[in-house]
């Protein structure tokens, strides 16, 4: 058995103005000062907090916007002049993928890289698009359950990243002919993924690859990133070359990372073949957009010798440049299909990114059929990111010169690293909850398991198809 | 084992000596011990001001004529003798927009244009697809009123989540097929179906209280919940915390939950009930177990629980003892030897293969099939949990009724549907989708006056005193109180199913059982009825 994974979170409180979901309104011109003011009573002292802050600006920004809007206070006063409302800045952060409850729960986690827990049902709508249609199985008496969540048994999150060749051949005089197997075996079904757009990316770069080595994963940078890097993070550092003049400035990186990502283009083949006769230990994964045709592009690079692909859909989990884009959800069903249609899919590693917004896209995109994701808007929205950017239709760029409230650019590394590792730590634990829930035992088993999972259109012909239309 | 009567709640019931070793014949019992009357009265909000959908401001310009007063239909507005000025508006009685163009709606007659009339904020921040603001604020009248809020300009019949329920409509006929007296419409059901001699049992409402455990909530609600189901002769059940001493004047309508923590769990509170409940799992939280934060397990929850005050405590999932129907059957045997005058429910989730397990519960012996879907309600869960493991009880009923059909074996156990079910228009479209009734759990919350704000889980608990074990916060709700707006919200539920029935042409809920050709699944965006 290998060593126990864990995830060392440590409580980092944000460094950004939070922006809460609900508002207070006081009427005070009717107010009769009455000893029994419901504010005193506040059972999460709200307005004690913020009346701190009020008078000290040093306060630390996190205990603000702590209403909980339960009401007692607007139910309980005396002339009933209290009001709650939802504030309209917190509904205007990101979009109808990255919604404001989104947004904060990912800040939640980052703070203190505990997973969510609250009372009461589920709140939101019943299915919805992309991966909120899909729901994982559970067990009801299988092992391991509950004792793997608790660590009294051990729920593997490892994965391999590279060729993976099926069988061994020998020569004729019974010699290894087979190049031996050149695996990444990294604890945590996830890599650290470049910003989706563009951005001032040197500092990120470094928290990414600082949290990467803790997290005992990759993170993909962009070699002018890489220079301030230090040495001993190189094997956790994936560069991402788009062509053959970059990857040959940076020829000197090449012998100290353990994998490169090449930009998909007509000549990827030749130049994966070039990086991998000069560094026989390097492992190629080319990163191409998902669009249409892209199950035909993999296969064929997949029966040409490429073996790891990175398949970046758009920010919302959709294909690109199509009339019609669909989600992660259905293009990672159909390639990992079509792999396996042509008997190559265990040899391949496939990671999918774009739109992986929480811990269960995560869980949902493997079970569609690859190996593991790449995160990347996420790492923005823990250090503060609100994804104003998400809303725009100018090319989804934070624009230099341009104001973030979050300050993002200017994020001390360590700051960075530990909220990076709090929030993938919390992923961490609420993955183990979901494969612990259905009884499986390692994630590499979760890949491809859509007979663990239920499936919105399926469910919905089995269950209402008698039923008539209206 | 020989049981006396009176350990088993059974005063005097002739208990004959060996009887407990085989099935019992079916008798009289005295259950309950403690009667409670079903009355419906009031049971106004227990807070200072009252929440409701719209806003009447009164301004200075008011000179407190008293006309608004005298118009308002609804009790808006309260002008006592001898005051000089009319009161601060009752909003939460205004009926909003359906007022408008009516001659006395307010704001158009007060002398001095000193109403207004606008929806409320705070009415904007309660709810959620699944529980909508309007589903609240109509429980809550339901629960004050014991009457649907007919005319109310409250939808309470649905959420807005955008499928299940809330996508399917009761194909209601423009007249009714026969006429049928509403007093003759029968919404009881049997439990036992099993033929096993076991005695029957029979409940006046296709609804019984979902297990909520001492020590996730206050025993004034479990207590108020208790009472309320002796009230309309049917059950509420402990959950997993226990059996508090005083819920044994109760025994007669109170489910002892079995869970995998086993905590509290001992023979005698076994043997004093009438339905015991394996709980395999549960919807909110499939496949995990249960979980009492540190900070609720105070001392008189350790105490029951026989744990240390303070701990977070853990439910085992699964039961360790379970790894098989034949293990299954084991547990299900050994209840029944406990208790030989008891029926057996097995609660389950709703995974993939609900009807194959559902099936094995069957033939290892249980009377009831509690599918629990996960949309379900909980004290504590992951939110990853609550959103994405397991399917929908919508999914999940028609599933396992077909496939209880075709084995034959449907009409031989009663299925019980819970995990989001909120009104009674849900259970009706439960019932017609292969349910024989359904658990309720959160919509008696409700009707205590949760919010929903989901902050049940953690500190000391919820901070409007339902889901609180905290000496000070249980205190915001009296027994009193919280049993008569369980009893009103019951007989506001029943007035719609007899409704409901009636103008299916329908004489009993039973008959409503699988009859999906009264159901209709409306266009995506839509909104059924």
């Amino acid at each position: 058995m290998p060593d126990r994974f864990h995830v060392h979170t440590a409580v980092t409180p944000g460094r950004f103005q939070r922006v809460g979901k609900y508002g207070s309104v006081d009427w005070r011109e009717d107010c009769s000062r009455c000893a029994n003011c419901v504010k005193h009573r506040c059972e999460y002292e709200a307005y004690k907090k913020e009346g701190v802050h009020n008078r000290d600006p040093l306060a630390p920004v996190q205990p603000l916007n702590e209403c909980k809007a339960c009401l007692s206070c607007v139910q309980g006063c005396t002339k009933g002049l209290l009001a709650i409302s939802i504030n309209p800045e917190f509904l205007a952060m990101g979009d109808e993928y990255w919604t404001p409850d989104l947004i904060a729960t990912t800040w939640n986690q980052s703070d203190t890289g505990k997973i969510p827990v609250s009372g009461a049902g589920y709140r939101g709508r019943f299915y919805g698009f992309g991966f909120d249609s899909i729901w994982t199985d559970m067990s009801e008496i299988v092992r391991p359950t509950r004792d793997g969540i608790h660590g009294r048994e051990y729920i593997s999150t490892s994965v391999d990243v590279g060729p993976k060749p099926l069988r061994l051949r020998f020569t004729a005089d019974g010699g290894l002919a087979t190049r031996p197997a050149n695996l990444i075996e990294l604890q945590f079904p996830a890599i650290l993924d470049v910003p989706p757009w563009p951005m001032n990316d040197a500092s990120l770069a470094l928290a990414r690859s600082k949290a990467a080595v803790a997290l005992k994963t990759l993170a993909v940078a962009r070699p002018d990133c890489l220079a301030k890097a230090p040495s001993e993070r190189f094997p956790n550092l994936v560069p991402l070359f788009s062509s053959q003049q970059e990857a040959e400035r940076w020829d000197s990186v090449l012998s100290q990372v353990r994998m490169v990502e090449l930009t998909d283009s007509p000549d990827v083949l030749v130049l994966a073949k070039l990086l991998t006769d000069a560094h026989l230990a390097l492992i190629v994964c080319v990163r191409m957009e998902i669009r249409g045709g892209t199950a035909d592009r993999v296969s064929m690079l997949a029966k040409s010798g490429i073996k790891v692909f990175h398949l970046a859909a758009d920010l919302h989990g959709c294909e690109r440049s199509v009339e019609r884009p669909r989600h992660l959800k259905d293009t990672l069903r159909e390639i990992h299909g079509r792999l396996v249609r042509d008997g190559v899919r265990d040899e391949v590693t496939l990671i999918a990114g774009g739109g992986i917004g929480a811990a269960e896209h995560m869980a949902k995109a493997i079970i569609c059929g690859v190996d593991l994701v790449a995160v990347d808007t996420p790492l923005l929205v823990a250090l503060g990111c609100r994804v104003c950017r998400g809303a725009r239709t100018d090319g989804n760029a934070c624009l230099p010169g341009e104001s973030c409230p979050a300050e993002i650019a200017d994020a001390r590394v360590s700051y960075a690293a530990q909220r990076m590792t709090n929030l993938m730590g919390a992923w961490h634990s609420q993955l183990i909850e979901v494969l612990g829930a259905m009884g499986i035992r390692e994630v590499r088993r979760l890949r491809g398991e859509v007979g663990r999972a239920i499936f919105m259109e399926d469910i919905e012909r089995e269950a209402f198809g008698d039923l008539t239309r209206k | 084992m020989t049981l006396p009567a009176s350990d088993i709640g059974l005063q005097g019931a002739a208990v004959r000596p060996g009887q407990a070793q085989q099935a019992p014949a079916l008798g009289p019992t005295t259950f309950p011990q403690t009667p409670v009357e079903r009355i419906i009265q009031p049971a106004p909000e227990r807070y200072r001001n009252a929440i409701g959908k719209y806003r009447v401001n009164r301004s200075a310009a008011c000179v407190g004529c008293g006309t608004c007063a005298k118009l308002c239909p609804q009790g808006v507005h309260v002008k006592p003798d001898g005051y000089t000025f009319t009161l601060r508006p009752l909003d939460h009685k205004c009926v909003g927009a359906d007022c408008i163009g009516k001659d006395y709606f307010c704001v158009d007659r007060c002398p001095k244009k000193a109403l207004t009339l606008s929806r409320n904020p705070t009415a904007d921040t309660l709810g959620d697809p699944r529980w909508t603001s309007d589903l609240i604020l109509s429980t809550w009248h339901m629960a004050e009123t014991g009457h649907a809020p007919v005319g109310r300009g409250l939808e309470y019949r649905h959420g807005a989540s955008g499928g299940g329920f809330d996508r399917l409509g009761i194909a209601i006929p423009e007249k009714p097929p026969a006429k049928i007296d509403l007093s003759r419409i029968d919404t009881g059901l049997n439990l036992n179906r099993r033929g096993d001699n076991r005695p029957q049992v029979h409940i006046d409402i296709p609804v019984y209280g979902g297990g909520m455990s001492f020590g996730s909530v206050s025993i004034h609600t479990i207590l108020g919940k208790a009472r309320a189901a002796t009230a309309w002769n049917t059950f509420t059940c402990t959950g997993e915390g226990g059996y508090p001493d005083r819920l044994k004047p109760y025994d007669g309508h109170v489910i002892t939950q079995v869970a995998t923590g086993l905590f509290g769990v001992r023979e005698d509170t076994i043997q004093r009930v009438r339905i015991i409940e394996f709980k395999y799992a549960q919807g909110a939280k499939p496949g995990l177990g249960g979980h009492l934060l540190g900070d609720k397990n105070t001392p008189p929850v350790a105490r029951m629980r026989e744990a240390i005050a303070g701990n977070a405590l853990f439910s085992p999932f699964p039961f360790h003892s379970v790894y098989s129907v034949e293990d299954h059957k084991k547990h299900v045997d050994w209840m029944k030897e406990v208790n030989s005058r008891a029926l057996v429910s097995v609660k389950v989730s709703t995974p993939t293969d609900v009807d194959m397990v559902a099936v094995g519960s069957y033939y290892a012996g249980a009377h009831i099939i509690h599918l629990d879907g996960s949309y379900g309600g909980t004290g504590a869960a992951p939110d990853i949990a609550k959103k994405n493991i397991a399917m929908p009880i919508e999914y999940a009923i028609p599933k396992v009724h077909k496939f209880l059909a075709a084995e034959g074996i449907r009409d031989k156990v009663t299925l019980i549907a819970s995990g989001g079910i909120r009104t009674a228009y849900d259970v009706l479209k439960a019932v017609a989708l292969g349910a024989d009734g359904c658990v309720i759990g959160t919509a008696e919350m409700v009707a205590l006056g949760c919010v929903r704000c989901a902050c049940c889980e953690s500190g000391r608990g919820c901070p409007r005193g339902i889901a609180s074990t905290d000496d000070e916060l249980m205190m915001l709700m009296t027994l009193d109180w919280a049993t008569q707006r369980l009893i009103n919200l019951q007989n506001a539920w029943r007035e719609q199913v007899v409704d409901v029935l009636s103008r299916l042409g329908l004489e009993s809920i039973q008959a409503l059982r699988g009859r999906t050709e009264f159901l209709y699944y409306m266009a995506k965006g839509e909104v059924a009825k």
